[in-house]
């Protein structure tokens, strides 16, 4: 009897050292996700149930406020930009001249037909900041180890009431990720992969989103193709004006 | 002897001038009756297919069964070679490519900020091509309320009762903002040439219509629809052609499991279409049985009064030795000819009247604010080759049966009692 008691008060300690609270778990996350600021450049790889297509973008961002993106190509997305100003997004559209917000119902609308949605494009705030997190078990995910957590939205503002994150153990990133609406219904699915070390910090260079209430769809690939952490951005950059330069 | 009855209805008008004015006004409210109900049920029902089901229609599989949400990601491609494929096989349609679309009419300040912005529903018509007769199925050239046609690309026409509320005047320049056929948000200028009035709620909240050429660019649909709609050139519905026509052409399709592959539905096979037609035929039926029944029965009334009226004569006729079958006869004949006469007034008369409201029309817009349902916005009587006979059968039918019914009085006449009834 005292070998058995022994034994699993040895491995409720164990445990307890292996497996580290949930929020140091989102805090490790934040940092390799977040940063101060970053330029990356991106192929979006939107798969249709007739074709695929692929948009080429470079994004310059600053911390969760703002952030600018260039749309590179095919030739009809050219030239478009996107200004994410502290919780406002204007497009700004070459073939027309104009710069339109967009706010509202439209928010919730695909991102050039993608399974990403302007919300998803918006949030990029820390998740230590937006979620509560408990660790509901582990499990093996394409060869890794994970960690599975579940968070509950600690703020209002946010587009998906909860998240479930299946967390690689050793480099603290995110492999699997599913994102639930108030009701609990599932709304979309990521999957990460190509892990990298850059700068000092693991990051998943494809994503794979899953819109699971978009008819027709089969998928987005969202693949970084460059990223640069911690640049100079002048300021200028996100203002109106630069739309239209 | 038919002559000799002629000549007594003639010169003796208390015989025959009011039985024929009440027959000839019966014989006109039953043609005009008839030709109204039918206008206004087959202009209903002309004008959804014009606007938006056709007498036939061709879409992809999958379009067909999400039609409602106007789901452009499944519209067909390469439909130019369809269209020419079905003008050969099926030249009793045309044919034409439509877009509908929804999105965001959003009109710019002078600064180009937002100034203001409605959700719209778009319509994409070939308006420019000399061949087409869409802005005359439309009939939107006599729909323009403000500003000119679409004569360029790159204009619009914008529902009246919207452009009002956006602030909108012909010549202003609006972003339409929609999403393409891939779903990437599109922002296209339009240049407003016009406005136009429907006089149904349901297109003047917000509608917006252009050149299929201009929305195949906003939305990216290079030679796509949403649809490809057929109307007999009759210019009438014919169900039984119009379902043989479907049945021909989806054969072939039946087994194939592409959700794109095109299918071709007929108006009563599209939505309530079906039932509307089959409810307004029913409707039409018994409005116009009732009609006739009531009708009829007025003008078996007349024709009863008519034979009370002439208990007198008969009985010094039936005095002076005219035998009771004779004179029945005599009777029937002169209901028969009062029938013909007044049915042939009253049938001229409803026609004339069927015809000027067919060309003027009765307009009925007030009447229609706020329906969802598209009605049209002014009653015009149809003239059909039933419009000719119809009024015969209360007109003629019902006063003989009257006067049949009102003659049996005759046979129950006593010669012996004759001299009596004079004498009172």
């Amino acid at each position: 009897m005292k070998i058995i008691l022994t034994v699993l008060s040895a491995t409720v300690v164990f445990c307890s050292y292996a497996q580290p609270e949930a929020d140091i778990i989102l805090e490790r996350i934040d940092q390799n996700l977040s940063s101060e600021n970053r330029i990356f450049e991106s192929s979006m790889t939107i798969h249709g149930r007739r074709n695929s297509r692929t948009i080429t973008s470079r994004t310059y961002a600053v911390e969760d406020m703002r952030s600018f993106t260039e749309y590179l190509s095919p030739p009809r997305e050219e030239g478009t930009k996107m200004l994410k100003l502290e919780g406002q997004l204007w497009i700004y559209s070459p073939s027309t001249d104009r710069t339109i917000q967009i706010s509202g119902h439209m928010l919730r609308q695909s991102v050039m037909g993608s399974d990403l949605s302007y919300e998803d494009m918006m949030d990029d705030r820390k998740l230590t900041e937006t979620y509560d997190a408990t660790v509901t078990g582990s499990e093996e995910l394409e060869g890794h180890k994970t960690w599975v957590l579940e968070l509950t939205a600690k703020v209002e503002d946010l587009a998906y009431a909860s998240r479930k994150l299946w967390v690689d153990t050793e480099r603290y990133v995110p492999l699997k990720e599913e994102l639930f609406a108030k009701s609990g219904k599932l709304l979309k699915r990521s999957v990460m992969s190509d892990v990298v070390q850059i700068e000092g910090r693991w990051f998943p260079c494809t994503i794979f989103y899953k819109d699971m209430l978009k008819q027709g769809s089969e998928g987005t690939e969202f693949k970084i193709t460059d990223i640069r952490f911690n640049r100079d951005i002048p300021d200028y950059i996100f203002s109106k004006a630069a739309l239209k330069q | 002897m038919t002559r000799f009855l002629l000549k007594g209805l003639f010169y003796d008008k208390s015989r025959s001038r009011l039985p024929i004015i009440v027959v000839a006004v019966g014989v006109m409210l039953t043609v005009f009756m008839n030709a109204y109900i039918t206008g206004f049920m087959g202009d209903t029902i002309e004008m959804n297919a014009r606007f938006t089901h056709g007498h036939l229609k061709v879409m992809t599989k999958a379009y067909a069964e999400n039609e409602g949400q106007l789901p452009n990601d499944l519209a067909m491609t390469e439909v130019s070679a369809l269209k020419e494929e079905l003008s050969g096989r099926f030249p009793e349609l045309d044919w034409a490519a439509r877009i509908h679309f929804g999105g965001l009419v959003d009109v710019p300040d002078e600064q180009g900020e937002t100034r203001s912005q409605g959700p719209a529903a778009g319509m994409g018509i070939d308006l420019l091509s000399p061949e087409s007769r869409e802005a005359e199925r439309l009939n939107i050239r006599e729909s323009i309320v403000r500003g000119r046609m679409v004569q360029n690309p790159g204009e619009a026409l914008m529902a009246d009762q919207f452009s009002q509320k956006l602030k909108v005047n012909p010549g202003d320049e609006v972003t339409l903002i929609g999403s393409t056929m891939h779903g990437s948000m599109s922002m296209y200028n339009f240049k407003v040439a016009g406005t136009v009035s429907f006089g149904t709620e349901a297109l003047d909240r917000g509608s917006i219509i252009l050149d299929i050429e201009d929305a195949r660019l906003a939305l990216d649909m290079y030679d796509a629809a949403g649809e490809l709609i057929g109307l007999f050139k009759t210019g009438f519905y014919d169900d039984t052609h119009a379902m043989e026509i479907a049945r021909e052409f989806n054969t072939p399709f039946e087994t194939d499991g592409n959700e794109y592959a095109p299918v071709m539905k007929s108006l009563t096979q599209q939505g309530s279409m079906g039932q509307l037609v089959k409810m307004l035929d029913v409707w039409s039926v018994y409005i116009i049985a009732v009609f006739i029944l009531a009708m009829a029965l007025v003008l078996w009334n007349a024709g009863l009064l008519g034979g009370l009226r002439r208990y007198g004569e008969f009985g010094v006729r039936l005095a002076m030795g005219e035998e009771k079958n004779h004179l029945y006869r005599t009777l029937i004949y002169e209901s028969i000819f009062i029938g013909i006469a007044g049915a042939i007034i009253g049938t001229s008369i409803g026609l004339l009247f069927a015809a000027w409201v067919q060309e003027k029309g009765i307009n009925i817009s007030g009447l229609m604010e706020g329906s969802a349902m598209m009605y049209p916005s002014a009653i015009r009587t149809r003239i059909t080759p039933a419009d000719y006979y119809i009024g015969f059968i209360p007109g003629l039918f019902s006063t003989v049966v009257g006067t049949m019914l009102a003659g049996i009085g005759i046979y129950k006449r006593k010669t012996s009692q004759l001299f009596k009834e004079l004498e009172a």
